[in-house]
């Protein structure tokens, strides 16, 4: 089993802005907007390098994803940035008929997603934008798991033609996969081989679910963990094979149930390999002020969830 | 350069053609809306036979060199598909198959299926001032100094986003961009100042800090000067608003002066009495 260290916690966010930095200076096609939250974002760099392909739009995002879908007619790749739950709910129709359907090249980031908002609550915690995302016809679901992977799918996403969805998130986490990492939209990373159950996890939930398989490697469990950073489109290929082999799955995300990772992991066994399958998730239920930590676990998102998950599975095979 | 560039008198009569399309269109399959596309027909007439600057063949999404053009409201696409056909951008026959299956020339307007002169798609109302705005901040990015043009209904200023949109083209001195209101007073429940009253809209675009132009647009010989009255009010600072008054319905009788004709479609002895009305010198009927 691989060790997974890091010398650092760090916020996915802040992957993102340094990401958008780069492509500034490799890209003169990327613009970037901002609903009144350069500071949450981390665009502070990008506006102060590239002032003239910068726009702050204000707190009017239904307009920004309008703007931004009109800067894609003459070549620029527009960068939307503002919270998960202003970047979808809040525009989905803006999103739908002047990108998805329009199938314009336009970069929705979207921070602060799920829970781990923390304290401000339930009216900013979105748990329901995969879903709401991955629906959309010609749209990519992307949600990374630490700063180094974060930044590695901001650059990716601008050489991807097409609308993309990249959710991430608040607090620090553990930086642990490579700086130099190249990013393959679509491809899921094998963080362990194993034999008795597959983990598959996104954003957050993967540092836990890289922990979960050693607290069930104590127990004589061999687990599969892969992260899975872009829900759609679903790398088919690579969970059919680890499942062929384990004969069970969890899955571990931030989000709803329904409309989630395991929501999609779920379809695709269902039609093609049927196996017992769990989900770490929230389970139909908004969220509500307190820690991230606090949070992730009355909600059921934390490591030991995951592996009650693993056993669960096993148990059923 | 207009590809086209002819005479008020040639306008007059591809106008009475592009109404011929518009009512056949719609008699065709039962549904679409012939109001609010009778109404503008002389306005997207002298953009695409006069006004605009603009390349039909190859067509290019990127527009790069051209003047653009939006339409907010896309109900009223049928006016638009036949002024694209009938400047160059598809064939005239194609307008036969307007909202059946496997069409390019779906009930609202669309990029999906590649119909040539669209950039992007619309009918859920209020969006297209905003993708307006952004094309012109593109064009100013590109030094490409040519125009955008957008058209809304006045109906559809019910929507926020309009709202949102005005604000941050004053902001930002988008004055490389020319909006138009069609401003003829009816929405599908009514009268616009029964379902939400718009009031005074060149105080309010004024106050927003736009450059409000008014026009009627429904008589070429002064809707024509007030269209270069608009474009010579470009580069000022201030994004260019037109407030356009149009009859819904125009040209055929029983449609004016209603919302009734908003959307629905003549029947067959209604049709024939249109086309009486919308006789033409060398009729072209597809």
């Amino acid at each position: 089993m691989k060790e997974y260290t890091y010398t650092e916690k760090k916020d996915t966010r802040s992957g993102f802005g340094v990401g958008l930095l780069e492509l500034g200076r490799t890209n003169p096609n990327v613009v970037a907007l901002c609903a009144d939250l350069i500071g949450s974002l981390k665009m502070d760099a990008f506006k102060k390098e590239f002032p003239e392909r910068f726009y702050q739009v204000g707190i009017a995002e239904a307009n920004m994803m309008g703007l931004a879908a009109g800067m894609t007619i003459g070549g620029k790749i527009p960068f939307t940035g503002t919270f998960a739950n202003f970047s979808t709910g809040r525009v989905y129709d803006q999103i739908r008929q002047s990108i998805a359907y329009s199938g314009k090249n336009v970069k929705i980031c979207a921070s602060h997603a799920g829970l781990t908002l923390g304290e401000d609550g339930a009216t900013h915690q979105i748990l329901e934008d995969v879903g709401m995302m991955k629906m959309l016809p010609h749209m990519t679901v992307i949600n990374p798991c630490d700063f180094n992977q974060t930044k590695a799918a901001t650059i990716a996403i601008a050489e991807y033609e097409g609308p993309v969805y990249l959710r991430f998130g608040r607090p620090a986490v553990p930086n642990f996969t490579p700086a130099d990492q190249k990013f393959e939209i679509g491809k899921a990373v094998m963080l362990n081989e194993g034999t008795d159950v597959t983990i598959l996890a996104t954003g957050h939930l993967v540092w836990k679910a890289i922990e979960a398989g050693h607290k069930l490697a104590e127990k004589g469990i061999n687990a599969e963990v892969i992260n899975i950073h872009t829900i759609k489109p679903l790398d088919d290929e690579a969970i059919l094979k680890s499942v062929g082999k384990t004969k069970c799955v969890v899955t571990a995300e931030e989000h709803q149930l329904n409309g989630g990772l395991g929501d999609s992991v779920a379809q695709l066994l269902g039609r093609q390999l049927p196996a017992p399958l769990e989900m770490v998730g929230v389970n139909d239920s908004f969220g509500e002020s307190g820690t991230p930590d606090q949070l992730m676990e009355k909600y059921g998102l934390s490591t030991e969830n995951i592996v009650a998950a693993a056993e669960r599975a096993i148990s059923r095979k | 350069m207009n590809p086209h560039n002819k005479s008020i008198d040639e306008l007059k009569q591809i106008a009475a053609q592009v109404r011929r399309d518009i009512v056949r269109m719609v008699h065709a399959v039962n549904s679409g809306h012939p109001g609010g596309s009778l109404g503008c027909t002389d306005y997207f007439v002298s953009l695409y036979f006069s006004v605009m600057n603009y390349k039909p063949q190859p067509f290019n999404m990127d527009g790069e060199g051209e003047d653009l053009f939006f339409l907010s409201n896309g109900h009223i696409s049928p006016v638009w598909y036949s002024v694209l056909a009938r400047a160059g951008f598809f064939e005239v026959a194609e307008l036969a198959t307007f909202r059946k299956i496997n069409s390019r020339l779906q009930g609202h307007p669309a990029t999906e299926e590649g119909l040539p002169g669209i950039r992007v798609a619309s009918g859920s109302l209020g969006q297209g001032l905003s993708v307006a705005v952004g094309a012109a901040q593109t064009k100013k990015l590109n030094k490409d100094n040519n125009l955008v043009y957008v058209l809304m209904g006045d109906g559809e200023l019910g929507e926020g986003q309009v709202w949102e949109a005005a604000m941050y083209a004053a902001h930002n001195k988008v004055d490389n961009l020319i909006a138009t209101v069609d401003r003829n007073y009816q929405q599908i429940d009514g009268g616009t100042e029964e379902v939400l009253a718009l009031g005074d809209l060149r105080h309010k675009f004024e106050a927003f800090g736009w450059h409000v132009l008014e026009a009627d647009g429904n008589n070429f010989e002064t809707l024509l000067p007030a269209l270069e009255d608009a474009k010579k009010a470009t580069g000022n600072g201030k994004p260019v608003m037109i407030l356009m008054n149009t009859e819904m319905g125009f040209g055929v009788d029983f449609m004016m002066g209603s919302h009734k004709w908003h959307g629905v479609a003549p029947n067959d002895e209604q049709l024939e009495i249109a086309l009486q009305q919308l006789a033409v010198q060398q009729a072209s009927d597809y």
